[in-house]
């Protein structure tokens, strides 16, 4: 059984078909990158699974998307409930104007705990799989606009992880960020695949490379090739997905 | 920090030196096999020859995935192209054992300890032995003194190989029965000299990946003049 799982699905922006029929299953605690060039539809794809592509206005969806084997898009579904299951971290950080410890603390509250020692053991757990704890741990009282984009950027990583999914998307969260810092999130990502399920968009075909197990090749809204990462750089099966790992689109 | 890079090269280092450690065995295999005559070992040697074949490809494999998934630069992209070529050199090793042995399997009599002793055949397999033990530690301790000390060793092998066809004519005027066996045994010991220079090439690769220097193609005082020594 997979994790995630999309069945024939199509998605429509209006008249403009965005994914054509893409059938693709993820194991769990696996990470897998979704790569393409811009447009291709692998941002469309990774928003499915937490149904942000609902917040788009004419956006027709046709076909399943199944998370434990159960289609999030079916009756009965309740949004809230599935992005606590499923975290998100974006292309820049976006910590809240609010103190460390309470942007992480933050999904905790809203989700109506109020016990403290849980709160503070949590938050903790959090920063420290986000590898951040050892940088932030005297001052979580400070904003956290006082830490660079990189520490953001792993604050981010920490409040997605501390309500505890069991997925985590992230659309190209190192995009912004510098070599060091990058290779941080990209150890970061490696360690966690351990407790979650990671789906990654990336432009960057090196990080790919690197962090993932699977990786996806969009083109044209297609899944034009899926397979183990290290088949897809060494003997991809598809013209299209060698030229692009390349860099020889075009 | 360890990165995922790291962890893949010592990854990398232990695969490369189980190769070394079969390839060695393979070596040490054939040599008493020959110094017995126990065809039954020759066998046993014959058939890890497969191992040692398809422990190359799996290497040959990791490296790629190395190279692809990760992009090395500076001393983890040396290692990675030098782990390619000792892997290379590991195997051409393991050929020449496995020659061996199937020479042990196709001679009909215990070679003559005679013949051993005047060619100086089971000194020079020892010298391998060694050599090919030396290269392997200096790799596993990252030790370039150990690996500049193989390019004296080797001049050793040189020795007994240049003396071995006079040897080899000598004890063939005395028993012209024994043509057979004496030229298998000249065979042997060229094998042997091949050892030394894949053996040479490995030290070569591993100075390459630790100092950044290219001592290939210089010649044989330069090698063992090196200030670094």
């Amino acid at each position: 059984m997979y994790k995630l799982e999309a069945r024939d699905l199509h998605l429509f922006y209006g008249d403009f078909h965005a994914l054509k029929g893409i059938t693709l299953g993820m194991q769990t605690n696996t990470v897998t990158a979704l790569i393409g060039p811009s447009g291709c539809g692998k941002s469309t794809f990774l928003r499915l699974f937490n149904r942000m592509n609902d917040l788009i206005e004419n956006v027709k969806i046709e076909g399943n998307v199944l998370i434990d084997n159960k289609n999030i898009y079916g009756k009965g579904i309740a949004i809230d409930d599935l992005r606590k299951r499923v975290g998100m971290v974006f292309q820049k950080p976006n910590p809240f104007p609010k103190t460390i410890f309470e942007n992480v603390a933050y999904g905790l509250r809203v989700n109506g705990i109020k016990h403290k020692k849980f709160i503070d053991e949590r938050v903790e757990r959090s920063l420290v799989q986000a590898a951040l704890w050892d940088e932030v741990k005297d001052k979580l009282r400070k904003s956290a606009f006082e830490l660079s984009g990189g520490q953001q950027q792993r604050l981010c990583i920490a409040r997605a992880l501390a309500i505890e999914p069991s997925v985590v998307l992230m659309d190209e969260p190192a995009s912004a960020l510098d070599p060091i810092s990058t290779s941080k999130i990209e150890e970061l990502i490696h360690d966690l695949k351990k407790e979650y399920t990671i789906v990654i968009v990336t432009h960057n075909m090196q990080q790919a490379g690197r962090v993932s197990d699977k990786t996806a090749f969009f083109y044209l809204g297609e899944l034009v090739e899926y397979d183990d990462t290290k088949t897809i750089f060494t003997k991809p099966k598809d013209l299209r997905t060698q030229n692009y790992i390349t860099g020889r689109f075009g | 920090m360890i990165t995922h890079l790291d962890s893949e090269i010592k990854d990398l280092k232990m695969s490369l030196l189980e190769m070394f450690g079969l390839v060695k065995s393979q070596l040490v295999k054939s040599k008493e096999a020959l110094v017995n005559f126990d065809k039954d070992l020759a066998r046993e040697v014959r058939v890890n020859e497969k191992r040692v074949n398809s422990f190359e490809l799996k290497l040959d494999r990791e490296i790629e995935n190395i190279i692809a998934l990760y992009n090395p630069v500076a001393v983890d992209l040396r290692f990675v192209i030098a782990s390619l070529k000792i892997n290379s050199n590991l195997e051409r090793i393991g050929d020449i054992a496995d020659g061996i042995a199937q020479f042990v399997i196709n001679i009909n009599n215990k070679p003559e300890s005679e013949l051993l002793r005047s060619t100086r055949l089971i000194e020079m397999f020892d010298t391998a032995i060694h050599i090919v033990s030396d290269v392997m530690l200096s790799f596993e301790e990252e030790d370039t003194r150990m690996a500049r000390s193989v390019f004296k060793k080797d001049e050793l092998l040189d020795e007994i190989n240049l003396q071995a066809n006079e040897a080899t004519a000598q004890f063939i005027k005395s028993n012209p029965d024994k043509v057979n066996q004496s030229l298998y045994t000249l065979s042997t010991i060229r094998k042997l000299e091949r050892v030394g220079d894949q053996s040479k090439n490995i030290a070569e690769e591993i100075i390459f990946y630790i100092e950044a220097k290219v001592l290939k193609h210089r010649r044989k005082v330069d090698q063992t003049d090196d200030k670094s020594l």
